[in-house]
């Protein structure tokens, strides 16, 4: 069974539809890199695979379950579920341990104490180990990123979603959030990512999908998608990408 | 280095810029002079001048009344001091009532809303008088008769519909993403508020809450139509007393000791404010 599955998911703003009749499965351990132009509607589908929108048709199954039913509670499966986004989106007014423990503490009803080394130990995975108690405007961009990841893995999700980690920082600060990428894929997470990172995508990703207005055109294994790709709309895409 | 070593030290820049800054300095303390001269010469010139100036610049009379309307500033104080937190929590309680999404709270929503209206359009000088003389005129037992009580409410209930609109400002400031991050994480409604939001929204508003305190600071004057002796009626009793608007002025001044200073800060906070954020 697999791990996340979209089956024909519709989504759209005030009538205009963004996402089209979108079916996908990420199996477990996979990593998937959704690419496409801007605005084709890759940070909407992730925003939906952890029910921050809500979906107007099709299904969304978390392990089998439907969890895009209208009824269910959303918070239970978003604590399941993390994501991560372009502009870091820590708050400003916590340092980055109190950013990281808040979740745990409130949701899970963990004490400090007994938080710490745990948090202390991925503050040290990411190599920031020296930067817990500062606030996020005394972090840089690409350290500021690793705090937002740390504060996902923080809640122990089963499935990570990240929208365009990278876009926001300079190129030498690129590597280094890519790198705690392949750890976690190492590691075994399940990931899904919208990305303008060709060359990581091509290295690390299990799938790529190719986005074009909604729809995905496109999908298979790096080597098809960027070596053989057989949509009209891919090659363009790729062509102007590689330019 | 071209620039520098000219003239001490300095460039020709911050050379430039000291001169410009002593020509404006001198320019501007001439003009205001110009104008303190005038009014001091022209003004005592009026044909009423001397009537004015004894009734309410009489020195005799600032000197005499000074100590006692202090003292009875204190009581201002004391109002004060008690109005401003409650007025901060009530606020608090009123701004979230006014953002709560739960249908079953919806009849909080409703009282909220109807609750900021009401105040913010009725003026505070008919509240004090309502609720300061209405309730007591229940025939309450003391000392739940006493004015202190029900005119305090009376600004309290006021103030804080203002302040409630001022920390639902702050509540909206705060960007979407946010929210959004917070959700992410599993925490529930009441958490994202309390641990994500309000922390950022208060702390946003500071300078407008600091306005706020100067306005509330005077109006606890109004108090003193319904009985408590602070400074603006102990001012009117020695007014009869001495047939002499003198201690009004004396009571403006004691006024703009406190006020003065605290506009200042709170102009000095929201400047800051604006400067970290842009
Ligand atoms: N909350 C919203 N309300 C209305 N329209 C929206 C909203 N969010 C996204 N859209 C629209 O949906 C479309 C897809 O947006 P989305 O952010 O998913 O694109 P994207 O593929 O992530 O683009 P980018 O690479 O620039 O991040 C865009 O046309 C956008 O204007
Ligand atoms: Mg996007």
């Amino acid at each position: 069974m697999a791990r996340l599955e979209l089956r024909n998911v519709a989504k759209g703003f005030g009538g205009v539809p963004v996402c089209r009749d979108i079916s996908l499965t990420v199996e477990s351990g996979d990593m998937v890199c959704l690419i496409g132009a801007s605005g084709s509607g890759k940070s909407t589908l992730l925003r939906c695979m952890n029910l921050l929108e809500p979906i107007d048709d099709g299904a969304i199954y978390l392990d089998g379950q439907d969890i895009s039913e209208p009824e269910l509670d959303p918070q239970p499966i978003r604590r399941r579920i993390g994501i991560v986004f372009q502009s870091f989106n820590l708050f400003p007014h916590m340092s980055a341990a109190e950013n990281v423990m808040l979740a745990p503490r409130r949701v899970h009803h963990r004490d400090r104490a007994s938080l710490l080394p745990e948090i202390q130990a991925l503050f040290d995975r990411f190599g920031l180990a020296d930067r817990m108690q500062h606030y996020p405007d005394q972090l840089s961009g690409g350290q500021q990123q690793r705090v937002a990841i740390i504060r996902a893995l923080a809640m122990q999700p089963e499935i990570m979603l990240f929208d365009e980690i990278t876009s926001a920082l300079d190129p030498q600060l690129v590597g280094e959030v890519l790198d705690v990428l392949r750890q976690l894929k190492s590691q075994g997470m399940t990931m899904v990512l919208a990305t303008h990172e060709m060359g990581f995508a091509r290295e690390a990703a299990d799938k790529v999908c190719f986005l074009h207005q909604g729809v995905i055109v496109e999908e298979g294994p790096p080597e098809q998608i960027f070596d053989a790709p057989e949509a009209p709309e891919t090659r363009a895409f790729l062509q102007a990408v590689v330019k | 280095m071209a620039n520098s070593g000219v003239g001490g030290g300095l460039t020709r820049r911050q050379l430039f810029e000291r001169r410009a800054r002593r020509r404006a300095l001198i320019i501007a303390s001439t003009s205001s002079l110009a104008v303190v001269l005038a009014i001091v010469l022209l003004v005592p010139l009026a044909p009423g001048w001397e009537a004015v100036k004894n009734s309410f610049f009489n020195g005799e009379v600032f000197l005499r009344t000074f100590p006692t309307l202090l003292r009875a500033f204190l009581l201002d104080m004391l109002i004060f001091a008690w109005c401003a937190p409650l007025i901060a929590i009530w606020a608090l309680v009123i701004a979230i009532c006014r953002d709560v999404q739960s249908p079953a709270l919806y009849p909080l929503r409703i009282f909220a809303t109807i609750y900021t209206d009401v105040f913010r359009g009725v003026p505070v000088i008919l509240v004090v008088y309502l609720i300061g003389f209405g309730v007591p005129g229940l025939g309450l037992p003391r000392p739940w008769n006493s004015p202190y009580i029900w005119g305090s409410l009376a600004l309290i209930l006021t103030y804080s519909a203002y302040v409630a609109e001022i920390y639902r400002s702050g509540i909206e400031s705060i960007h979407a993403s946010q929210r959004a991050a917070a959700h992410s994480l599993g925490l529930s409604g009441a958490d994202v508020m309390r641990f994500v939001i309000l922390p950022q929204a208060v702390r946003r508003v500071v300078p407008a809450n600091m306005n706020m305190l100067i306005a509330l600071q005077k109006d606890v004057a109004l108090l003193s139509f319904i009985g408590p002796v602070e400074i603006f009626r102990q001012a009117g009793v020695y007014k009869s007393l001495l047939a002499n608007f003198t201690p009004y002025v004396v009571a403006a001044v004691i006024f703009l000791a406190i006020t003065v200073p605290a506009t200042r800060f709170a102009d000095a906070l929201l400047a800051r404010q604006n400067r970290a954020r842009s």
